[in-house]
């Protein structure tokens, strides 16, 4: 059992298989994450037009609900927020509410009492966007934004969109994901979605110590020598270090991860020629990457901000069509009883 | 003098039908003697079955100190609701239950408002901290039955092995759930698949097998009663029964949920089976149903940790463990019976003459003996609900599910505990 969870996907789904949470790209089908791709490709052109905006969540109230810090992705769900003309609210939950012992349940309810329309949630614990997506009241979507070490399925969707604007397609290609997957959620989300897309091969670098139990089960092989692993790739995926790694003895020292797993020039050439390098973000130069690799011809970290923003505006869209279909649905069956 | 007649049912571990006269709470005449006899009630016991009351070696009571959660009273009653008489109270309590003044307490209040039998499992260590030793001798004269640490660690091998040598001058029986603290870490699902794919938290398997072979090795050295509560995998059961094949005195038992679940049950984060030891693979599973067939494993317990619902309304790392059980495991137990997985007269023994030995009471239907039973119906179906379940928990295992087997009667020494009316 790999990918298809039955209650995630009758909880994420509505009857007729349209997007009404965001939660986890597990039991989504290629069908529906091209679809996703698709709609964002169309928000690139509002991105590039001098008025920025279209109307589709006019009058609605997005909250950022953000548990765990982040610059990057709060900034860039609330420019989609906004692109898509709601209201926006941030709220840095982590210094307010729960640190004065409120639990979850308890900011929920508050929150919901304001009326929002959706919840872009990030939380520490894994499961978290699951937990709120089934104690809101109905009609309320919810994104998920990073929980724990489970998904972070906006990210893992970005990525396949630049990895699809340069490649054409995910038929054939080699992938490789480097370094920590073990506390990763986006490296989770990214096997997920290669897999479901058809992507030939996602390959994991990193040492055992990094790895999660079993991880070949998720759908990706195993190379622990990173010359051997970068061979023929097509995209390579360089996963973010935190530095409590070294404390948790995990790791011996940055230094020699980085011999043995950083993103050099001469690791890169064993790649193919025209092998991508992509990075969530924010990198660590020197820890998992070279900058000259960084900011060098192949690399397209830059292009995957870009596109946090289409898949964002698609993501958020979708959901609140799926919601909207669904109201309308039950408001039409009220009225036909 | 009043008498009871049980007519129509049979015994549990021959499947034999069989009539049970009860006077004053004594089983006064078994089989034809007691058909032939008169009584002033009558219980029509056709379709059921008829055991020795069942024993639990790990329920949580939750009193004193944990009202929200559970008391004795509501406890018990929820027990003798599922057949239950005789219930190790684990010494989790609040204060802890690490002195005979606690087990003094525990033992007035379970007087006047128990429906059951409650033996305290007096705390090893004292605050159950894993560091000093507990009073023992004044626990085990005060009524505890064994000495144990809940589910929680011991600091290190040389506090373990000095436990165990100090319970072992006074002859006493030691229950400890197997666990590597530094290895469980953080942990709340068990490593694998499942804690892979959905990134949780994960408590390995040899968490419990290092844990476990410790204490082998430490009871071995100190010739200590060791009882392993609560195992979970396959390899905890090879190494008990190799254990018992050198001879060295240890009983194990499996909690009921580890045996019908699997770490699938937490697919889409369903932090009711988050519970610990975690629910592990589909191998872990089977290799304790066989354990419990072949006897490796004595007893199969409730493990009831009732909770107040807001301690499982949270992300799953942020509740907390157990299942409100003990009205539900005859059920499961049954299920498995239907299923094939395990045969009926195993079942009734892992609940009934299997944890008895391992405290060294017994557990059976004899003339003579004080009535203490239970009568259910195998067929019968119920849906566990607001309105039939007594425990102050309910996050019971397969919510809003039809479940086999219904209670009928439970007597509890010579007392009617369950059902609340007259029959």
């Amino acid at each position: 059992m790999t990918a298809n969870d039955p209650s995630s996907t009758s909880l994420q789904l509505t009857a007729d298989g349209q997007l009404r949470h965001f939660l986890t790209l597990d039991g989504l089908s290629r069908a529906l994450l091209t679809e996703i791709l698709d709609t964002a490709d169309s928000f690139i052109e509002v991105g590039e037009r001098s008025i920025k905006k279209v109307p589709l969540l006019r009058g609605r109230t997005v909250v950022n609900l953000f548990f765990e810090s982040s610059t990057r992705t709060r900034s860039t769900f609330e420019l989609a927020a906004k692109r898509l003309s709601a209201d926006v609210l941030n709220l840095d939950i982590n210094t307010s509410a729960t640190s004065k012992g409120e639990s979850l349940s308890d900011t929920l309810l508050n929150l919901e009492a304001m009326a929002s329309d959706m919840f872009v949630v990030r939380h520490s614990q894994s499961g978290a966007p699951h937990f709120i997506a089934e104690s809101v009241t109905p009609g309320v979507a919810i994104i998920n934004a990073g929980d724990g070490r489970h998904a972070h399925p906006t990210q893992a969707m970005l990525d396949m969109l630049t990895i699809r604007q340069h490649k054409g397609e995910f038929e054939g290609l080699k992938v490789a994901i480097v370094g920590d997957v073990l506390h990763s959620r986006v490296a989770r989300s990214q096997i997920r979605a290669l897999n479901e897309l058809g992507a030939a091969e996602v390959r994991i670098i990193a040492p055992a110590t990094l790895l999660p139990r079993d991880v070949e089960s998720l759908g990706c092989t195993v190379e622990y020598d990173m010359a051997r692993g970068m061979k023929d790739l097509d995209v390579v995926i360089m996963l973010r270090l935190q530095k409590e790694r070294m404390e948790g003895a995990l790791l011996p020292s940055e230094r020699e991860f980085y011999r043995l797993y950083g993103l050099s020039r001469e690791k890169l050439a064993l790649a193919d020629p025209e092998c991508i390098v992509m990075h969530p973000g924010p990198i660590n130069r020197g820890v998992e990457i070279e900058s000259a690799v960084a900011d060098g011809p192949q690399s397209v970290i830059l292009n995957q901000v870009t596109n946090g923003i289409a898949i964002r505006m698609a993501v958020m869209s979708m959901a609140m069509g799926g919601q909207m279909t669904e109201r309308n649905r039950k408001l039409a069956g009220r009225a036909e009883g | 003098m009043s008498t009871l007649k049980i007519t129509g049912g049979r015994l549990a571990s021959t499947n034999a039908e069989t009539t049970l006269l009860i006077r004053d709470g004594e089983i006064a005449a078994l089989g034809e003697v007691a058909g032939q006899q008169s009584a002033d009630s009558e219980l029509d016991a056709s379709g059921c079955l008829l055991a020795p009351g069942f024993v639990d070696l790990c329920c949580n009571l939750r009193e004193p100190g944990n009202g929200q959660k559970g008391n004795i009273a509501s406890e018990t009653l929820a027990a003798a609701h599922g057949g239950f008489t005789t219930l190790c109270a684990s010494p989790d309590t609040s204060p802890v239950n690490d002195s005979g003044a606690v087990t003094n307490l525990i033992l007035d209040v379970a007087a006047k408002r128990s429906a059951v039998r409650i033996l305290p499992v007096g705390a090893i260590t004292r605050g159950l901290e894993g560091e000093l030793l507990s009073d023992m001798a004044g626990l085990a004269g005060a009524g505890c039955i064994a000495m144990g640490n809940g589910a929680r660690p011991v600091k290190n091998a040389r506090v373990l092995r000095r436990c165990m040598a100090y319970a072992r001058t006074f002859g006493l029986t030691v229950m400890f759930s197997p666990e590597n603290q530094a290895l469980a870490a953080d942990g709340y699902a068990h490593d694998g698949l499942v804690a892979s794919r959905l990134g949780l938290l994960g408590i390995p398997e040899v968490a419990e097998t290092t844990a476990v072979m410790e204490m082998l090795l430490l009871a071995e050295e100190t010739g200590v009663r060791l009882h392993l509560s609560q195992l979970s995998c396959a390899r905890s059961v090879e190494m008990l029964a190799e254990a018992r094949k050198r001879g060295i005195s240890v009983t194990a038992d499996v909690a009921m949920h580890q045996l019908l679940f699997t770490e699938d049950a937490l697919s889409g984060f369903d932090s009711r089976y988050h519970v610990r030891p975690p629910l592990r693979s589909e191998k872990d599973r089977q290799a304790l149903l066989a354990g419990v067939r072949d006897g490796v494993i004595d007893a199969i317990t409730s493990q009831h940790q009732p909770h107040d619902s807001a301690a499982k309304q949270a992300p799953m790392a942020a509740t907390e463990p157990g299942l409100s059980t003990i009205e539900s495991t005859l059920s499961m137990g049954l299920l498995l019976v239907n299923r094939g997985e395990l045969d009926s007269a195993d079942l009734i023994r892992a609940l009934t003459t299997g944890p008895a030995g391992v405290i060294g009471r017994s557990a059976e239907l004899r003339e003579g003996a004080a009535a203490d039973l239970c009568v259910f119906d195998p067929e019968a179906r119920w849906t566990p609900d607001d309105t039939n379940l007594r425990s102050m928990g309910r996050h019971v295992p397969l919510p809003g599910k039809e479940l086999p087997g219904v209670v009928r009667l439970t007597l509890c020494d010579g007392r009617q505990a369950w059902p609340l009316n007259n029959l």
